[in-house]
């Protein structure tokens, strides 16, 4: 009996085939063959009938990674991972199955009913007249910014748990945000993916100046990719470089683009993006040489077999004829790309193509320079913001907005958000470009509540060519209670950047096609024209002294007090209680004796 | 010895890999002796709770403390949803640390104790006595993630390890606030009144730790410190290059004993009460063991460092029901008249300067102004009566 019983048992475990995890592309021919077979069964089960047989939304990965020389002799590094999933995350049934999409986005999306969500963690600030502009610009610290959609009722308490889950899955305090921090710009920060209607009452905006970035932010960001750090351009990103350099900024970004060129069908966009930009005397070297294993101390091996593209741009419009550096191993492909403003040069590595890596099967790029020469375009647009003033009761914050183009004047929107701590006197706003006044052509202030909410303070100006436009406020600082203050007081409190978006004029068309098949980092901002690209700026954080108490004090006081009602206290309440008796001076040794000897004979002593 | 004879049988009839599934499963029917041993201490699952609370630069072999701890059991099998690590300031990216991610434990850089994947659930200010002690009772609110919480049950056992700085009956947090050993006994006993743990091991490293586990009173606690009332904690050794104490000896040497434990070996609390003596630790290490059932002898080291995976033998084949619901199918050719969608405009000038400012909704006057009116009118009314009405309006 127990011998049948393990013979069944052994056909059973035959049929039950482990399946084996053997990735393969998406192919619509596999959907095809599980059809027919579902037809062939579907006739005898139909309950059972295998749930692939429907086609499932098509999501599609990309990779690139652009490295750009900068003049100062800095490499500025740009990773992006791209996953696009033609789902709907708004209908009612749940989406159950995921594949490239990190499902702990997914179930954010849908829980929360984000229509948009844009989250960066920075390290350093991006000094935009050494290194130019950023593909992707981010604030130091945290930023996090949220489009919801309209179905929402309570968006503050939907903004409250959002960050709270943000904070679980990114090892970050997020949940520091909240209506103190947390603002509702009027007319910056237009959703980056399609949509027509913009009620900013769906908009929050919050950043967290003195957020750290380190390897467990990184950590779990590294786990929303489809490879993982596994394999693909994800292998080089090595904690104990990264970190190690002048500037480290990693955001996911997540909207709605269209699918075509027609764009009646919408697919939802992941991008993660890394930007890092790594000092040449930082990393202790004596002649100016990069490679991919000095840089990240790994080479590339292999593209993420999930990946539909997957390559690596070197910019080299600077260096046409070679008389800058050279670039080894070499490489035929050449691609143009029109990005920020100005069409640059790349060279492509295909990491798709076994070619790419060689006999060695490892792909390590090596740049050598080998002219100093060679001046910098000025950026068209930068920005600078610092406190002034004397004493710990009042200051003034300045921001400086540079326009550097000869002839062209622009319109930029500046959005400042000041905590309730430094109390603003908007009537003495100034804004001057040249030494004249420059009147907004919009403002829109809302005060601060102590407390409750902060200042915002947005504007939109025009500003001439060639010129600095400074925006100067007075402010006075408050008083905290003494529970408010952290446990570092003496460090000081940080005032988010502020930012700038602008468009700027180009000196070459930008391409408005949103949906042929363009290089990520040409892609990230929509382009509705061609004379200008928008660009955003932020500027350096500012940190305050406050008026610390010292907090030593209550400790001081009760002890003194407690002293000094002790001793008075105590002295009065003895001389009112105390009874005086008047003793004997103590007797010398004989008459002790004699004392003693006429006690035993029981006569009274001396 | 039927069931060797089934062994010897099946190993000759069944192809290669799932040979391999019977033969631990017969083993498993076999050794019914160990599997009782296995199970005997009653606990299904572990939790580990490892608190840094110093902050400041100069406090760097606090966090390496921690840390260290945290490695060793990731190492001997706790995944980070059961890890609840608190960190109160950042090291490893700290602008002082001469090499960036790393948090070293021994000098000359020789352990990196930080790694390449690590999850710090609470981080910086988050790091309160508040917190700890909502953590430890699970009383968080309700939108707290996953990942900060302590979601143990009665066959948990927990392993705290708290350092920093500390005094009699007291551990400071964040150089701020201070944490007493009687709340500490209190949060204990809250947790097995709500029978939150099997058993639970804490461990201190900080001055004058014993006085930290002298109140504890509810049952199932063992105790370990690192020094005794009226002693003093020490570092180990300064490393010149980063410049500061890089851990401290109690949990230096403890992470020593701990390097040589895999998730197999039989060690038992008495090894780990006798790391770091008096000749190493300077301090005289003590524990408390009155309040535990069970004799530290029969203690795995891995019953709180390790992590128990429990496997259910079954003989019975289970149906799986198809959980996914079978999709409508939305027709795809037709609906010629679908919205085409665009991007928004990122800067539209002329529509931000004509953007009419929002109309606040109209208010009915407060009860104030009404008030004032009401009293106003009535002033009114009684001075000049009620027949000058027609003449006024």
């Amino acid at each position: 009996h127990v011998f049948i019983i393990f013979l069944k048992k052994i056909f059973r475990l035959k049929t039950k085939q482990p399946r084996g995890r053997r990735w393969e592309a998406t192919e619509v021919k596999e959907a095809a063959t599980v059809d027919a077979a579902a037809d062939t069964q579907g006739t005898s089960a139909p309950e059972t009938v295998v749930p692939s047989s429907v086609p499932q939304p098509k999501d599609d990965f990309q990779e690139e990674l652009v490295i750009r020389p900068l003049h100062s002799g800095d490499i500025y590094a740009s990773f992006q991972f791209r996953t696009l999933w033609d789902t709907d995350f708004m209908r009612e049934n749940k989406v159950s199955h995921y594949r490239l999409f990190p499902k702990s986005l997914g179930q954010v999306i849908s829980k929360f009913s984000v229509r948009e969500l844009h989250i960066s963690f920075t390290q350093g600030y991006w000094r935009t007249m050494q290194w130019g502009q950023p593909f992707i610009p981010s604030p130091p610290g945290a930023e996090l910014w949220v489009w919801f959609q309209d179905s929402v009722t309570d968006v503050d308490a939907t903004w409250k748990e959002l960050t709270n889950v943000l904070s679980g899955i990114f090892c970050a305090s997020l949940n520091f945000i909240d209506s103190t921090n947390t603002v509702q710009p009027s007319a910056s920060f237009k959703p980056l993916g399609i949509g027509n209607v913009t009620d900013h009452s769906f908009l929050r905006y919050a950043t967290l100046p003195r957020e750290i970035v380190c390897t467990e932010n990184l950590t779990p960001w590294k786990k929303l990719l489809p490879c993982g750090s596994k394999a693909g351009l994800a292998v080089l990103l090595k904690s104990e470089k990264l970190f190690h350099s002048s500037f480290h900024s990693q955001a996911v970004h997540i909207r709605s683009v269209c699918q075509d060129w027609q764009c009646k069908t919408t697919s939802w966009e992941l991008r993660q993006t890394v930007n890092s930009v790594f000092d040449l005397h930082n990393s202790g070297q004596a002649k100016r040489e990069w490679s991919l294993f000095k840089m990240f101390s790994r080479t590339l091996t292999e593209a993420c077999p999930l990946a539909s593209s997957s390559k690596l741009y070197i910019d080299i419009t600077d260096n046409p004829q070679g008389e800058q550096f050279e670039l080894s191993p070499a490489t035929s492909l050449l691609s143009q790309a029109v990005v920020l403003g100005d069409r640059r040069t790349f060279s492509v590595y295909d990491l798709t193509q076994e070619t790419t890596f060689g006999s060695v099967r490892s792909l390590n790029l090596l740049i050598r320079w080998k002219s100093n020469e060679g001046e910098m375009l000025r950026p068209l647009l930068h920005a600078e913001r610092y406190v002034a003033g004397y004493g710990l009761q009042t200051g003034e914050i300045h921001t400086l907005m540079y326009n550097n183009h000869p002839y062209r004047s622009f319109p930029v929107l500046l959005l400042d958000s000041v905590p309730w701590y430094l109390r603003l006197y908007i009537h003495t706003l100034s804004v001057t470009s040249k030494g004249k006044d420059n009147k907004p052509s919009y403002i829109h202030y809302e005060p601060s509540k102590d407390r409750v909410k902060p200042h915002l303070l947005e504007m939109l100006i025009q500003l001439p060519p060639n010129s600095v436009t400074e925006v100067t406020v007075q402010f006075e600082r408050a008083l905290l209670k003494w529970t408010e203050y952290p446990p570092d007081p003496n460090h000081g409190f940080y005032v988010g950047s502020s930012v700038i978006s602008s468009l700027v004029p180009s000196t070459v068309a930008m391409d408005t096609n949103s949906t042929r098949e363009r290089p990520l980092f040409s892609s990230f901002f929509p382009c509705k024209e061609e004379s200008s690209y928008f660009v955003r700026i932020y500027t350096e954080p500012l940190l305050v002294n406050l008026p610390t108490p010292d907090f030593s004090m209550p400790y001081n006081v009760i002890c003194l007090t407690c002293t000094v009602v002790a001793v008075g206290y105590g002295s009065l309440y003895n001389l009112l209680t105390r009874s005086f008796q008047i003793e004997e001076p103590n007797p010398g040794l004989a008459k002790r004796i004699a004392n003693v000897i006429r006690k035993m004979r029981g006569v009274p002593p001396l | 010895m039927l069931a060797l004879l089934m062994l010897n049988i099946l190993a000759y009839m069944t192809p290669n890999p799932d040979k391999t599934q019977i033969i631990i499963h017969l083993l498993s029917v076999i050794s019914q002796n160990s599997a009782g041993q296995f199970f005997s201490s009653g606990h299904t699952n572990n939790w580990a709770v490892l608190v840094c609370t110093s902050r400041f630069w100069f406090n760097y072999r606090h966090v390496a403390n921690t840390l260290s701890v945290y490695r060793s059991v990731k190492r001997l099998g706790i995944p980070d949803s059961h890890i609840v690590l608190m960190l109160a300031d950042d090291m490893a990216c700290n602008h002082r640390n001469p090499k960036p991610a790393t948090v070293f434990s021994h000098k000359n850089m020789e352990l990196n104790v930080y790694g390449d994947d690590v999850e710090v659930d609470y981080r910086g200010y988050e790091v309160t006595v508040e917190n700890f002690l909502r953590v430890l009772t699970g009383r968080l609110p309700p939108s707290t993630p996953r990942s900060k919480r302590l979601l143990s049950d009665d066959r948990s056992n927990i392993l705290i390890y708290l350092t920093g700085h500390g005094g009699n009956g007291f551990l400071k947090f964040q150089d701020s606030e201070e944490i007493s050993n009687v709340e500490l006994a209190d949060a204990f006993e809250q947790m097995w009144q709500k029978r939150r743990y099997n058993e639970l091991l804490f461990i201190i490293d900080t001055c004058q730790g014993a006085s930290m586990y002298e109140r504890f009173y509810s049952p199932n606690i063992m105790a370990l410190a690192s020094s005794q009332v009226g002693e003093d904690s020490l570092s180990h050794q300064p490393d010149l290059a980063i410049g500061v104490h890089l851990m401290d000896r109690y949990t230096f040497y403890m992470l020593e004993f701990l390097e040589d434990i895999h998730p197999a070996s039989k060690t038992n609390m008495n090894d780990l009460f006798k790391v770091c003596p008096k000749s190493q630790c300077v301090s005289t290490p003590g524990h408390r063991t009155d309040l535990f059932l069970r004799d530290p002898g029969s203690v795995l080291i891995t019953d709180f460092f390790g992590s128990v995976r429990k496997v259910e033998l079954t003989m019975d084949a289970i149906n799986l029901t198809d959980p996914i619901k079978q999709m409508e199918e939305n027709p795809v050719n037709g609906e010629e008249q679908k919205e085409v969608y665009s991007y928004a405009d990122q800067l539209p000038v002329s529509e931000i300067i004509h953007q009419k400012p929002k109309q606040k909704d109209w208010h009915p006057p407060d009860g104030f102004i009404l008030g004032l009116w009401t009293l106003i009118l009535l002033v009114f009314f009684k001075t000049y009566g009620i027949k000058h009405l027609k003449h006024i309006f």
